[in-house]
């Protein structure tokens, strides 16, 4: 049996897609997963487009191609949605993450006809409440972890805050601005489209936005829980 | 295999020369006789050679020996005839004969 | 007890450097493999390593610093790509005809032109009659083991070459993915001290390295380099089957991945055999009797035992991520197909290019290969074809 979630992450030189990847990749790991989390190299100059992978697994992971099907897509920056396909491949079932400051009215019709869910967080707005400082890796991670349920909302509040406890261990007051990025992320993910005839509704904080893997494809499919 | 410098030669199998061609010994050059490649011979007027030594540093192949502050005759079996020596004394002390 | 971690394949091996902890390294940074001689300088100034590290100023100067102070006595490393390599050609012969064992880490990538900085193997292939020793991973995991086994193979005495090991830049050397480590005690132990024979600095045995050869002392001495080549192969397995005691990890000089009953192959070198892998796997679900055979050591060259490897098979693919300009293919290609001529094989073999200037190479890929190997076993193979390419528009 295989449970494999395909990431694929958009963002520009500088933003920190490639960091976010390889961060979600680390705490999929700290929780026993198989990862792989890979950068995918054009021009490396600050603002050009970037790709980042994450895969995550059950079982050991052995391809090294990218991700051309993936089960979620992550963009940090919605002005690449001018110029990057960024739901191409997504599956149907799949979902869409987009940082942006736009409305829903404005986001949807970027997206060519994405027929899958679509969330949107203003990762903006969280970074200023919390950090005082624009960093949109750490509000993008954790909503994408919400969205993706590649684990659960304490395991991975829990192993953040181990991994955040060592990776700032020589400046511990940054510890609970980026700790109050995450809870506040979390929340602040909002869902904008649905897929058309399925049962969706808002879950409660808890339980965070509910799919079930259809075993035998890997695809997820959507059970109930969310509202659009 | 690890023979010494000596006894490697022309006949040497590949199985007997030692790793990369090291040598682990010092001063083999001195085994080796360039005085054989010598067309003209340097010789010393002892009459008009006053000791001042700077014949010795010039000499590319130190081939020019010293003892007691005082330079002794050329180790032909080491000097190659280059005539540098004769350019590079003051006193006209040394010349060249043909042959060696 | 092994350490599970998720480390990126440079991450990896400067971990491995970090555990060896040897002498020297002089290096010189270039994408895709400057991350190794930048990671060892962090340890080196935390104090986690005693490494001189020599900052230089070209990769010819690196392996030429590197060969110094190996023939000097101290175990040497460096690291590099690409043109970086391309920049250390000259210096490559001298450090494996003095017969010096240095371990470099190369982060395969491509030449210029055009001007590229993703994986191809090409740097490493064209050095390949450089006299090193060269290992290639498919993972990081891979890339860590074989540097730890480096410097066993390279330093042993009926042996005494440098040694390559190989990691694919970008798709292994910037992919975080899980990895077991060895404990440091472990590796310590198991790579053991450096006590080279003959050394510059050994007060007590003055040397000459590196002499002029005129013709009748010269073919000798690379006749009796070719033996060092030869006995590498003894060398890797005895050294393989020691690490796997403290590993549990098998290796050799390839690896057959459900090679026993195939009928067709697919030969690759590199992270591409992982793909390759989730193919075979596809395919043998339905019932297609498809294998993969992993090059793991391609110099010294173990073409009878590729062969032997391959003698059940009817139709097989060598792929080459490199192309050889050579109007027939690649160097994998070209090596194997001759072993199997030399071996008496009846299999029919396509020369495949792929994965150049970092073009992704897939499963859906590496399937078609094998449905082309299926077609080609049962119509024969068109005589006009020398190679053709994967991945290509065309």
């Amino acid at each position: 049996m295989r449970h494999l979630t395909e990431i694929r992450w958009h963002g520009r030189g500088g933003q920190g897609a490639k960091t976010a990847a390889l961060l979600l990749a680390d705490v999929a790991f700290g929780i026993g997963k198989h990862v792989q989390g890979f950068p995918e190299y054009g021009p490396e100059r600050m603002g050009a487009p970037v790709t980042a992978y994450d895969r995550i697994s059950d079982s050991e992971i052995r391809v090294h191609s990218n991700i051309y099907e993936p089960d979620f897509v992550a963009v940090v920056d919605d002005t690449l949605l001018h110029s990057v396909d960024v739901t191409a491949g997504l599956k149907k079932d799949g979902a869409i993450l987009i940082n942006t400051e736009m409305k829903k009215e404005e986001i949807l019709p970027l997206l060519k006809g994405f027929e899958g869910a679509v969330f949107i967080i203003d990762a903006r707005r969280v970074c200023m409440e919390t950090l005082g400082k624009y960093f949109p890796n750490m509000p993008m991670l954790a909503a994408l972890v919400r969205i993706s349920r590649v684990m659960e909302r304490d395991v991975f509040f829990r192993e953040m805050e181990s991994s955040l406890k060592h990776k700032f261990a020589k400046k511990p007051e940054v510890l609970e601005g980026n700790m109050q990025a995450l809870y506040k992320a979390f929340e602040a993910v909002e869902l904008v489209s649905r897929p058309a005839g399925r049962v969706s509704s808002m879950p409660s904080k808890d339980r965070g936005y509910r799919y079930t893997a259809s075993l035998q494809s890997g695809q997820l499919a959507r059970a109930a829980g969310m509202h659009a | 295999m690890a023979l010494s410098a000596k006894e490697i030669n022309e006949t040497t199998r590949w199985q007997d020369i030692t790793e990369g061609l090291q040598i682990y010994e010092p001063a083999t050059s001195k085994e080796f006789m360039t005085g054989e490649w010598r067309t003209e011979t340097p010789v010393v007027d002892w009459d008009k050679c006053r000791q001042c030594l700077l014949c010795v540093p010039y000499c590319p192949d130190s081939s020019i020996p010293v003892q007691e502050g005082k330079r002794l005759e050329f180790d032909y079996d080491h000097c190659k005839g280059c005539g540098i020596c004769v350019a590079a004394c003051p006193f006209g002390a040394i010349s060249m004969k043909e042959g060696k | 007890m092994a350490v599970r971690k998720s480390l990126s394949g440079n991450e990896a091996v400067a971990y491995a450097m970090k555990q060896i902890n040897p002498d020297v390294m002089p290096a010189f940074p270039i994408t895709p493999s400057t991350e190794l001689p930048q990671f060892v300088s962090s340890y080196i100034a935390n104090g986690e390593m005693d490494t001189e590290f020599i900052p230089v100023e070209s990769e010819h100067s690196a392996m030429s610093a590197a060969i110094g102070a190996e023939a000097a006595g101290a175990r040497t490393m460096t690291a590099t790509s690409s043109a970086g390599l391309a920049l250390m050609w000259e210096m490559l012969y001298v450090a494996a005809s003095n017969r010096l064992p240095i371990a470099l880490a190369l982060v395969n990538r491509a030449l210029s032109g055009p001007l590229n900085i993703n994986c191809e193997h090409s740097d490493s292939m064209g050095a390949r009659d450089s006299g090193w020793i060269q290992i290639y991973a498919e993972d990081n995991q891979e890339a860590y083991d074989n540097f730890i086994q480096a410097y066993r193979i390279a330093e042993h005495k009926d042996v005494m070459l440098p040694i390559m090991i190989c990691q694919d830049g970008f798709i292994i050397s910037h992919g975080v993915s899980n990895i077991e480590l060895l404990e440091d005690e472990t590796v310590k132990a198991f790579v053991g001290a450096y006590h080279p024979k003959h050394y510059l600095l050994n007060a007590d045995e003055p040397m000459a390295v590196g002499p002029y050869a005129v013709s009748c002392y010269g073919m000798e001495a690379k006749r009796a380099q070719a033996q060092g080549m030869m006995h590498a192969k003894q060398v890797i397995l005895d050294v393989a089957e020691e690490f796997e005691k403290i590993s549990g990890r098998k290796y050799g000089f390839y690896e057959g991945y459900q090679l026993e009953d195939a009928e067709y192959a697919i030969v690759a070198i590199g992270s591409a055999c992982g793909t390759t892998k989730d193919a075979v796997d596809e395919l043998r679900k339905a019932g297609k009797r498809v294998g993969l055979l992993k090059v793991r050591v391609f110099r010294p060259f173990p073409g009878k035992e590729l062969a032997d490897a391959l003698k059940g098979c009817k139709a097989i693919a060598v792929m080459d991520r490199c192309e050889s300009f050579s109007a027939n293919g690649g160097p994998l290609a070209a090596e194997l197909s001759a072993a199997l001529f030399q071996a008496k094989s009846q299999a029919e073999v396509i020369k495949i290019v792929y994965g150049l200037n970092g073009r992704d190479y897939t499963v859906t890929e590496a399937k078609q290969l094998f449905a082309d190997l299926e077609e080609i076993a049962a119509n024969g193979r068109q005589e006009t074809e020398e190679y053709r390419y994967i991945g290509l528009r065309e």
